[in-house]
């Protein structure tokens, strides 16, 4: 096996055994998104409309709606705390373990981001089968035409995770990245509302909304999963992947990143 | 992705230019699209009609019920409601209410070919299976008008309740029942007499009847008391009561009107109109076992020809939701005029 094959399997594998042996966080990681199901949209089940917009093609529940939304937020989520684990290996010392291993940086990070993906698309299996159980279902294509989708979602929302690792430079400023990196990232997209709904209440909102890489990475996921392509919505998160990819790569650049600026 | 357009792309839709070009010169290919045009040519995608009566727009919508789109839209008089084919679907009846009269139509060319002497205000009708009578309910008069179509003469008038607007005929025409709205009866007509024969009451604003399973249960919605009363014919005896209950929906707005049951009788769809839902009731308990999403104010139905899906016309949402009714899911939501009203299938 070549080395940068022997790194990422490494790196998968830990990443593996650290996410099994905390059982907490895989269910933690499933009961948010089912919270958002099963309590607040019920609230708001035939409360969406009249406009049907692709990939719809009839009208829809709130739930039927907001899955898709919630696939994005257990990425998000995940992509974050990847961002919280990164901050506390660097405190811990097996970063700088890792680092010095002779491949090139950018890979060793591109491996950690692939193994955080890995366990995100996980969840979201999981957490389709139960939304399946609970009644919301999807053409069985579209279970297996989500996955790249959910692959690059996972990486960009990963990829900006790292990039804001590389600058936060204690675990007690993540409670920051809460406030102001996940909740406006979730709320000012498509997850919870379409950007039709969101235009009624106001059109800088709508234009805020449609500029957001979370919202180009949820409209992806929603219309892969009726097997069915948003060129627009794939092609810009894959740009805002490779921005944020190459952001992360910088910050953790010994020339220029935040070791850099430690030194 | 729909079926056909998954074809279309494929035939020629998403090929880079240059490729494309080439691909289609080449024999086996022209020779292979050509085969599958002509399988689309002779496959049944072009078999059958729903015709959807648009209440404020004063026109039909014609449904292509395969490809599920609107292929005509022809006007009519005011404010066309309930529609009906004859038994070989060369006229189309239309109850135009504010033009108090019926509509008969060229389904071929759209056009209106007379008017028949209906009453005033005609909102729903029954042709008689022997294909000549048509029983009209009249609800600002409060009778049930018969005409004969061929001589296109008022044959008879019969009193009924205030505000008739449900007509049934039982499959051997012995019997017509009108449905009044405010005296909240079934009142049963004997065709031969063309007397009433029974008056039955059942809950608040009867709107919709039918005789099933071969004549022997008529079948009657009320759009306010929020139920479906089952009679048994012979004995014109309540049968059984059917009720309904959306999640997160107040029961106020739960008021069924049209119906249609499958072919074996053994599953029922019945609108329930600001409910948005189709309930699925099982024909033979009488109990409800599904709920089906569609647009606002869901009011009557129509089958395609083998019964696989379901069009109902959504009243407020100005569409025709189409339900698979094998998996009891909408597929598909197609916008047809302002408040569609009936709808009625046509080979």
């Amino acid at each position: 096996m070549s080395d940068w094959l022997i790194a990422l399997n490494a790196i998968v594998a830990r990443e593996a055994l650290r996410f099994f042996h905390q059982r907490g966080r895989f269910l933690s990681a499933l009961v948010r998104p089912l919270l958002w199901l099963v309590v607040f949209a019920a609230g708001f089940r035939a409360a969406l409309g009249l406009s049907i917009a692709p990939p719809y093609q009839t009208y829809i529940t709130y739930e039927t709606y907001i899955v898709p939304g919630l696939v994005g937020m257990i990425l998000l989520f995940n992509g974050m705390q990847g961002s919280l684990s990164l901050v506390y290996d660097r405190e811990m010392g097996s970063m700088r373990l890792m680092l010095t291993s002779p491949l090139p940086r950018w890979w060793l990070l591109f491996c950690r981001l692939l193994a955080g993906t890995g366990i995100s698309i996980l969840q979201v299996a999981l957490f389709l089968a139960v939304a399946a159980a609970y009644g919301i279902r999807f053409p069985l294509a579209g279970y297996v035409a989500v996955l790249p989708a959910l692959v690059l979602a996972g990486l960009m929302l990963g990829a900006l995770g790292l990039a804001l690792s590389s600058t936060i430079r204690q675990l007690e400023n993540f409670a920051g990245v809460m406030n102001f990196v996940i909740f406006p990232m979730f709320f000012l997209s498509s997850a919870l509302y379409p950007l039709w709904k969101m235009a009624e209440s106001s059109a800088v909102l709508r234009d805020i909304c449609a500029i957001n890489p979370f919202t180009h990475a949820v409209e992806s996921i929603r219309f892969a999963l009726y097997a069915q392509i948003n060129l627009s919505a794939l092609g810009w998160t894959a740009v805002w992947t490779v921005l944020l990819l190459a952001l992360a790569f910088r910050g953790y650049d010994p020339a220029r990143g935040l070791v850099a600026r430690k030194a | 992705m729909n079926r056909f357009l998954l074809f279309r792309n494929i035939l020629g839709g998403r090929r880079p230019a240059t490729a494309g070009r080439r691909g289609a010169d080449s024999p086996p290919l022209r020779l292979a699209i050509s085969a599958l045009a002509l399988c689309l040519a002779t496959s049944p995608l072009a078999a059958g009609e729903i015709w959807v009566s648009n209440e404020k727009d004063n026109t039909l919508s014609v449904i292509d019920a395969d490809r599920f789109e609107v292929t005509r839209t022809i006007p009519t008089g005011e404010r066309p409601r309930g529609i009906t084919f004859s038994r070989d679907f060369s006229r189309l009846y239309i109850c135009a209410s504010d033009s108090d009269t019926v509509q008969v139509m060229d389904p071929e060319t759209g056009e209106i070919l007379h008017d028949l002497p209906s009453g005033e205000d005609p909102e729903q009708f029954v042709l008689h299976p022997d294909n000549r009578h048509l029983y009209i309910a009249n609800e600002n008069d409060a009778v049930t008008t018969v005409v004969d179509v061929e001589t296109r003469k008022v044959v008879d008038q019969i009193d009924v309740g205030i505000e008739p607007e449900g007509m049934a005929v039982s499959p051997d025409g012995a019997i017509v029942v009108t449905t009044s709205e405010t005296t909240n009866m079934a009142h049963w007509i004997d065709t031969e007499t063309r007397k009433i024969v029974g008056n039955t009451l059942v809950d608040a604003r009867p709107r919709h009847a039918e005789f099933v399973k071969n004549g022997s249960e008529l079948w009657v919605s009320s759009e306010i008391g929020g139920t479906i009363t089952v009679f048994d014919v012979p004995t014109q005896a309540e049968k059984a009561k059917i009720r309904f209950e959306v999640k997160g929906i107040h029961p106020d707005r739960i008021q069924p009107v049209g119906f249609e049951l499958t072919d074996d009788e053994k599953t029922a769809f019945v609108a329930l109109g600001p409910a948005n839902h189709v309930a699925v009731v099982n024909a033979e308990t009488y109990e409800v076992e599904d709920y089906i999403l569609v647009g606002r104010r869901v009011w009557h139905m129509a089958f395609n020809g083998d019964k696989s899906r379901l069009f109902t016309t959504n009243g407020v949402s100005g569409d025709v939701t189409v339900i698979d009714v094998a998996s009891r899911e909408p597929i598909r939501t197609v916008k047809v005029g302002r408040f569609p009203w009936g709808a009625a299938y046509r080979p």
